[in-house]
């Protein structure tokens, strides 16, 4: 590390960070017990259900977790003590913004989804929100069943921790179709974003052929599905019927997306009048509407082409800083940063400002 | 010979020639395929035809996806008339060579059928466009969900070498790299011939790994997501270790996808590297060794400029391949399709020479 | 300006098109209810030959789901890949103000200045159809194309 890198980060530190995507694992079902009702803490203790069972990040695979990020007795992602230590404090980040993929997507017994992700949320509030006044939180919703992720909405929407909906991006319906009215419909009536993460857990394969059989692909391949999601969220006209609509694609990557939105706007303008209420070309709703955190980055080897991309982005407003923690993305600080290159201004947006607009911080 | 006569008379009067990479050929009928198929499937096919997957019913663009002004005057299918493509594409072109992708299904469940279908594609292949135009080239049409009975087609009809490549297909029932399709890997090995993967397609998934879509765009503009899970199929699965010769064309998915999906798979690499011991090399080492990428549907970026960023990031300027997609709708016009002017040397490379090395013509 | 004589109106019937071909060029001659209107045969994105093109309504949404269909066959598809154009105006609809097609003048000429072989109308030229093959008969109205030189 050299002197200069350092004196970079400091000195963007000092400027503020807001920090769009930190990662928070609930450890056992017996830590929701507070905040579950009687009847499912019963069906838990004698059935052996647990809530979701596998999960989208493998507990020890070198994506899902920093080699020091493992606390004592849990699953990285569990403490707070260690998320202050090493995400919050060393970026002095200003406001944090947890997200929590709890798959209760993958829970087919629909009150159970719904007991399972109010106990998460009740959770999230007790034990993080209400003891870190720099977090702030993500919504965990039964998304399969979308009038009940709704009144889920609706009955933690109010409490100014929250500020997203949590959607996985893996689904068993794109998140445009219009099964999802009510769900968005709420989103939109409580003022949150609709924050949309890596995984999930429904029960079609996560890609168009079938499954395939390494971890490494489903890693990989997960920047695919953003794609379609953010395709399909555009085509169906989400953003015409709910302009005041806000999307966030964590953990994403976006260098993808310069080069996606040639190709939909190129087919939109031969193919509109089957999606004929999208009425401008797909790359302006993105502007709009969407945002991506920057973990990972996904860069290009070279950065004269890492500056292109995001040149080739046409916005100065879509990209929102995040350590992505405790996910093992990258090994020093620096490296997290945006690229010299770019202008102090539009450093000072990635790192903060963006995020503050966005999410009215 | 009065064809002759012709080409060289268009050839030095405009337009320097040309290698398609993809042309669709079609049967005028159904029926015209029951002389070529074995007798005892020739009943059987007539009466039920082949079995797919679920269908997917939406509102296309054309029938047929065909260029609406591709249907022969003498009737039939867009395709399916020699003298028609002669005029329409390979004489108002100036086609040197052109090389036929027959989409006439030989994935259907039946694997026995899909054998019978494919060789008798395949012969039909040979009376009806090979022996009477000897500038047309063929992809084997082969039963791909099984890789024994695909490898015993292309053991063979690779004997005829105006075949130069085996056809498979973007949407199949498992990613491409699973070990079910190495034997037909093997036999295009062993007979020195690429795999073609052409769009389209289903293996009877959602055509997204988030369910499925409601609109043609998404269909459509999505296949370059069904490409990019192949891609990371086939590098993960480490099929190009086990088959260090294998050459792998992309047709008809776009190319300006693949840079990201490089850096992202390396990223996915530099992380989760002991899953995938097999592996010894960067992904997209893999990839820039073993990967053709036909042009069309042409890369549109929002400004021209950046076609030349693209050509620099995805750095496989002497693996693309010129395509028409005649007759389909998406047609690229071989002098108009470049959003910008190419260094000469270069834009004789993508419309001929780069074809003209893989296939050896 | 030459005029170049291309039709006679019952060539081109209302909800018709004749595509012809003009010092070169070829041009799609449309009759929109009576109205005649006159497009280049290219389209401005790859040159696709455009007025071989479908022709369908004007399809707009205030919302999605619902549909307001309008103007019947008014809107021109490229056969290639399917980019609309208003036959009226040659604009296309998704970026009317800088991609376009070409538009050319389209008057009805009486055949009595057709039938006058030593004094034509004023810079009346014969088309491809040269004015005197057809049956003219002085009830007979032409199509014109103004093509500028």
């Amino acid at each position: 590390m050299t002197a200069t890198a350092t004196d970079r980060l400091a000195q963007i530190v000092a400027q503020g960070v807001i920090d769009a995507d930190l990662n928070v694992v609930v450890p056992s079902s017996a830590d929701l017990f507070p905040y579950l009702p009687e009847y499912w803490r019963e069906q838990i203790n004698q059935t052996g259900f647990k809530g979701p069972g596998e999960s989208s990040y493998p507990a020890s695979a070198e994506t899902s977790a920093r080699p020091e990020a493992k606390p004592d007795g849990g699953p990285a992602g569990s403490s707070l003590a260690l998320l202050q230590q090493q995400a919050l404090d060393p970026w002095g980040t200003e406001i944090g913004i947890l997200t929590c993929a709890y798959a209760v997507e993958a829970i087919h017994n629909p009150d159970a989804a719904v007991a399972m992700a109010s106990a998460v949320n009740d959770w999230l509030i007790a034990e993080w929100l209400d003891k870190e006044p720099r977090l702030r939180a993500s919504i965990v919703v039964p998304s399969q069943q979308p009038e009940l992720a709704a009144r889920e909405i609706d009955r933690v929407g109010g409490h100014p921790g929250f500020v997203q909906v949590y959607l996985p991006v893996r689904a068993e319906a794109p998140y445009g179709n219009r099964r999802y009215l009510p769900l968005l419909d709420a989103a939109v009536r409580n003022d949150l974003v609709v924050g949309i993460g890596f995984g999930g857990s429904p029960p079609n394969p996560p890609t168009p052929s079938g499954w395939p059989s390494y971890y490494m692909e489903e890693w990989a391949g997960m920047a695919s599905i953003f794609q379609s999601q953010l395709m399909n969220l555009i085509f169906e006209g989400v953003f015409d019927r709910f302009p005041a609509l806000r999307v966030t694609l964590i953990e994403s990557g976006f260098t993808w997306l310069p080069s996606l939105l040639w190709r939909w706007n190129k087919e939109w303008k031969g193919l509109r009048p089957q999606t004929p209420w999208v009425r401008r070309l797909p790359s302006e709703y993105v502007h709009e509407h969407v945002r991506l955190t920057t973990q990972p980055w996904d860069a290009p080897p070279v950065e004269a082409q890492f500056l292109q991309i995001i040149d080739q982005l046409g916005s100065d407003e879509l990209l929102l800083f995040s350590t992505d923690y405790p996910h093992w993305q990258y090994d020093t600080p620096e490296e997290a940063l945006p690229p010299a290159g770019l202008p102090d201004a539009l450093i000072a947006k990635i790192m903060r400002d963006n995020a503050r607009t966005f999410y009215r911080l | 010979m009065a064809t002759t006569l012709t080409r060289e008379q268009t050839r030095t009067r405009v337009k320097p020639a040309v290698i398609d990479g993809d042309i669709h050929n079609d049967l005028p009928s159904p029926q015209a395929l029951l002389p070529f198929l074995p007798a005892e499937w020739r009943d059987y096919h007539a009466r039920f035809g082949t079995f797919g997957y679920s269908a997917t019913a939406y509102p296309r663009i054309n029938p047929n996806a065909a260029r609406h002004d591709a249907w022969p005057p003498g009737g039939g299918n867009p395709g399916s008339s020699l003298t028609f493509m002669r005029e329409q594409l390979l004489d108002a072109w100036n086609i040197e060579y052109g090389i036929l992708n027959c989409l006439i299904g030989a994935g259907a469940r039946r694997l026995d059928q899909s054998a019978a279908v494919a060789q008798a594609i395949n012969e039909w292949q040979v009376a009806t466009w090979l022996d009477p135009e000897p500038r047309l080239r063929a992809s084997l049409v082969v039963p791909y969900e099984d890789g024994q009975l695909a490898a015993a087609e292309i053991d063979r009809a690779a004997r005829d070498r105006r075949f130069v490549q085996v056809l498979l297909i973007a949407r199949t029932a498992e990613p491409l790299g699973r070990r079910k399709y190495w034997p037909l890997y093997e036999a295009a090995v062993r007979n020195d011939l690429p795999i073609g993967i052409h769009f389209g397609g289903s293996g009877g998934f959602p055509f997204t790994g988030a369910g499925r879509p409601s609109y043609y765009i998404e269909d459509h503009a999505g296949m370059a997501q069904a490409f990019q899970s192949q891609v990371v199929s086939l590098v993960c699965e480490g099929v190009f270790e086990q088959f260090p010769t294998l050459k792998i064309v992309m047709i008809e998915g776009g190319f300006a996808w693949l840079p990201p999906l490089m850096w992202r798979l390396d990223a996915a690499y530099g992380r989760l590297r002991a899953e995938t011991p097999h592996l010894k090399r960067l992904p997209s080492e893999y990839i820039r060794e073993h990967f053709w990428i036909t042009t069309q549907p042409m890369e549109e970026p929002t400004k021209p400029a950046q076609f030349h960023q693209l050509l620099d990031q995805l750095g496989m300027s002497d693996r693309l391949i010129f395509a028409t997609d005649y007759p389909h709708w998406d047609f690229d016009a071989p002098d108009q399709a470049f959003p910008v002017r190419l260094d000469p040397d270069l834009e004789r490379r993508i419309m001929a020479d780069n074809a003209k090395g893989l296939y050896k013509f | 300006m030459p005029k170049h004589v291309v039709a006679t109106v019952e060539e081109i019937p209302p909800g018709g098109r004749k595509v012809v071909e003009i010092a070169g060029r070829s041009i799609g001659v449309f009759n929109l209810g009576g109205d005649y209107f006159a497009l280049r045969n290219r389209c401005p994105h790859q040159g696709g030959p455009l007025c071989l093109g479908k022709q369908s309504g004007f399809i707009h949404s205030p919302l999605p789901g619902e549909y307001e269909y309008s103007r019947q066959g008014e809107i021109l598809k490229c056969p290639w890949h399917s980019w609309e154009f208003d036959i009226r105006t040659g604009q296309s609809w998704f970026d009317p103000a800088r991609v376009r097609v070409r538009q050319y003048d389209v008057t009805v000429a009486p055949a009595q200045a057709l039938l006058d072989r030593e004094a034509p109308a004023p810079g009346l030229e014969p088309g491809p159809y040269v004015a005197e093959t057809y049956p003219v008969t002085v009830e007979q109205q032409y199509i014109v194309i103004d093509l500028p030189g």
